[in-house]
């Protein structure tokens, strides 16, 4: 068991929208552990679209990701990669 | 049990399980179910969702494949709803403590998250509409067969709704519905008239009914008293059947007056003719003693289907009446639809005022083409039976010209063309206008036949929207300006010679049988089950009764006055009839 955290920012142009999130959340969910998202003090389920989008959390936001499992390791790294990488967004 | 007081507007009494219809047309599932079956909703809930899940994916791949991946990967987010297990958490935690089924669950659930959606920003609002379409996914898989609405029933069904469209009720599977019941309407309402065709009881103007029944809940309608009572006791509907068994008797009695004449006391003979609206009621009408069609509205021809009729839909359909009538008289009215979504549909920008607005005949002379394909019909029809033509809405001397001018050409363009028409055809029009009925004699100068229709007469010269409840008690034929217009009317016919009738529900009503034959009228047209009632209030009666109390109430001022004589008056000779 151990326990991973990363704080990031958004740097994609309309932050955690439908579709990002939807790619977070698909991601997320290839983990055993649990994923957490945290934005100010508000904590949400990183596997759950509709958690994740009630974050509103826009462009320039800065999250943490907190992971807790056994591949809790490669899914910060992969999760963190895909919010780096702007999800993909020209 | 629960009593819901509400207009009563066609009559009887009907003891049956309810299907619920909710505002946007869908069959609202059962609500409440017994603890015991929370686990079996849970698993139609799972098999709902693997369903709509695997119907997705499929989706989301030929979607990509057609229109490319980005294209595609708006399924996914559809996807990510149906798998987000916090929102799937609350779904199942609805139906275990709530004992709600997995339907309720499901849109109540989606619902919620639709709201806190709608108030975050605007590219999250956007998003209100993925969660709408994957909750009509969901339950699409649950409801399954039910969605399909009214059109097939396996067992009798009374129908609770918020509103009933003409189109539903053109798709109504008419066996298995024995009564309805509305949140909307008033007397004349749309679905009145439908109920009153069908010869089934209807209550309208419940204003919450929908939402107080569950689908599978025993309801009593009663048309007679306006009455929905769901979930009666014992009791209650004891009492029901006992009335449900005298109201046969008296039916029976009426069905005896089928083949004796229409003829007053002192030997004044009536014409009574039915009005109908789908061509298998022409039967009806010689089945309750009706001498032929009054009034056969066309506007289902349109509604039933999506696209517009062709003229072989309507030639048919009148063939159809013209034969089953055998020779007897059919009045076809043209198009005349308005305030509804057919002709909104056809409309750019949406009218403010529908009921002053681009409907019926002004609609049809916008739309010439459909309405010449209806003319060339009827003409072709006419060439079957003893068809007339009436042209509804007519406001203007000049809009009645402009219509005789363009069946004229429709002939004209038929006969050019080979086929045989008949040229004589009686061309008559509605009078419900104010401005048609004060300028009656020039009309009379220019028709073959007035056809009053109470319903619009009453709305355009009191100002009262019949369906609006809050002001629907205002609406009644009674009042004297109305009576006065009629009375002009009847009165034209007779100096030019013109045929007059009156196919609005007014005719239907007991109390005004003895006031319209003392102006004079002498052809009543109307819903094929009210024609027994109307022979029974006729042969009861004699012309001179009804010319004395014509004569007396063309001396009161009030509604109120004149509906209270007219009842003692018919209660006079015919106690049973209230």
């Amino acid at each position: 068991m151990s326990k991973h955290e990363v704080e990031i920012t958004l740097i994609n142009k309309h932050g955690l929208h439908a579709r990002p999130a939807t790619q977070f959340v698909q991601l997320a969910n290839k983990y055993e552990s649990k994923i957490e998202v945290i934005k100010n003090d508000l904590v949400v389920d990183g596997k759950s679209v509709t958690s994740m989008l009630t974050l509103g959390a826009e462009k320039g936001t800065l999250l943490r990701i907190r992971a807790d499992g056994q591949d809790a390791d490669k899914a910060i790294g992969k999760l963190s990669g895909l919010i780096k990488d702007k999800f993909g967004e020209e | 049990m629960e009593i819901k007081k509400g207009i009563g507007v066609s009559p009887g009494v009907v003891i049956c399980q309810a299907v619920v219809l909710d505002a946007e047309e869908y069959r609202i599932p059962e609500r409440h179910i017994s603890a015991d079956r929370a686990g079996e909703e849970a698993e139609r809930l799972e098999y709902a969702l693997t369903g709509a899940r695997e119907e997705l994916t499929e989706l989301r791949d030929n979607t990509a494949k057609r229109l490319g991946k980005e294209t595609g990967a708006i399924f996914d987010f559809h996807l990510a709803l149906l798998g987000d297990e916090a929102l799937l958490e609350k779904v199942r935690d609805k139906i275990k403590t709530e004992s709600v089924t997995a339907e309720f669950a499901v849109a109540t659930v989606l619902r919620e998250y639709a709201k806190e959606f709608l108030q975050m920003p605007e590219y999250l609002a956007e998003r209100v509409k993925d969660v709408y379409d994957v909750e009509k996914r969901i339950l699409r898989r649950l409801i399954g067969e039910s969605r399909e609405g009214l059109g097939h029933l396996t067992e009798d069904v009374v129908v609770l709704a918020h509103d009933l469209t003409p189109s539903q009720t053109a798709s109504m599977d008419r066996k298995h519905i024995l009564g309805l019941a509305i949140d909307a309407g008033g007397r004349t309402s749309h679905t009145a008239i439908v109920a009153r065709a069908l010869g089934i009881p209807a209550v309208v103007g419940l204003n919450d009914v929908s939402v107080s029944v569950n689908a599978g809940d025993i309801v009593i309608i009663d048309g007679n008293r306006g009455l929905v009572i769901i979930e009666p006791d014992e009791a209650t509907i004891e009492e029901n059947r006992q009335f449900l068994r005298r109201q046969v008797e008296f039916t029976r009695e009426l069905d005896r007056l089928r083949d004796l004449p229409a003829i007053t006391m002192d030997g004044h003979e009536i014409t009574l003719l039915g009005n109908i609206e789908f061509p298998s009621e022409a039967e009806n009408v010689l089945a309750r003693g009706g001498q032929g069609v009054g009034l056969y509205r066309t506007e289902f021809l349109y509604l039933e289907k999506e696209t517009e009729p062709t003229e072989e839909d309507h030639y048919e359909a009148y063939c159809k009446v013209i034969e089953a009538m055998d020779g007897r008289p059919v009045c076809i009215r043209t198009l005349d639809l308005g305030a509804d979504k057919y002709t909104q549909a056809h409309l750019l920008i949406q009218e403010r005022n529908p009921f002053l607005g681009l409907r019926s005949i002004r609609f049809c002379f916008q739309h010439l083409q459909l309405f010449k394909t209806q003319l060339r019909a009827i003409l072709r029809a006419s060439m079957k039976g003893e068809v007339s033509v009436m042209f509804p809405l007519i406001t203007t001397v000049m809009e009645l010209r402009q219509a005789k001018m363009i069946l004229r050409d429709v002939m004209e363009d038929l006969e050019e063309e080979g086929v045989e028409v008949r040229t004589d055809v009686p061309v008559g029009m509605m009078m419900e206008v104010p401005s048609a009925a004060l300028q009656c004699n020039q009309f009379a100068q220019e028709v073959d036949f007035f056809s009053i229709g109470t319903n619009d007469l009453i709305q355009y010269t009191l100002a009262v929207d019949r369906t609006n409840e809050r002001v629907a008690p205002l609406f009644t034929a009674a009042n004297p300006a109305v009576l006065r217009l009629i009375k002009e009317v009847i009165r034209a016919g007779q100096r030019y010679d013109v045929g007059v009738s009156l196919c609005g529900e007014m005719g239907s009503d007991p109390k005004y049988i003895l006031l319209l034959l003392g102006m004079g009228l002498r052809t009543f047209s109307v819903a094929p089950p009210s024609v027994p009632e109307l022979k029974k209030v006729i042969r009861s009666i004699t012309i001179e009764h009804a010319r004395r109390v014509a004569r007396h109430v063309a001396t009161l001022n009030i509604d109120k006055q004149i509906v209270s004589y007219l009842r003692n008056q018919i209660r006079e000779v015919m106690p049973e009839a209230y």
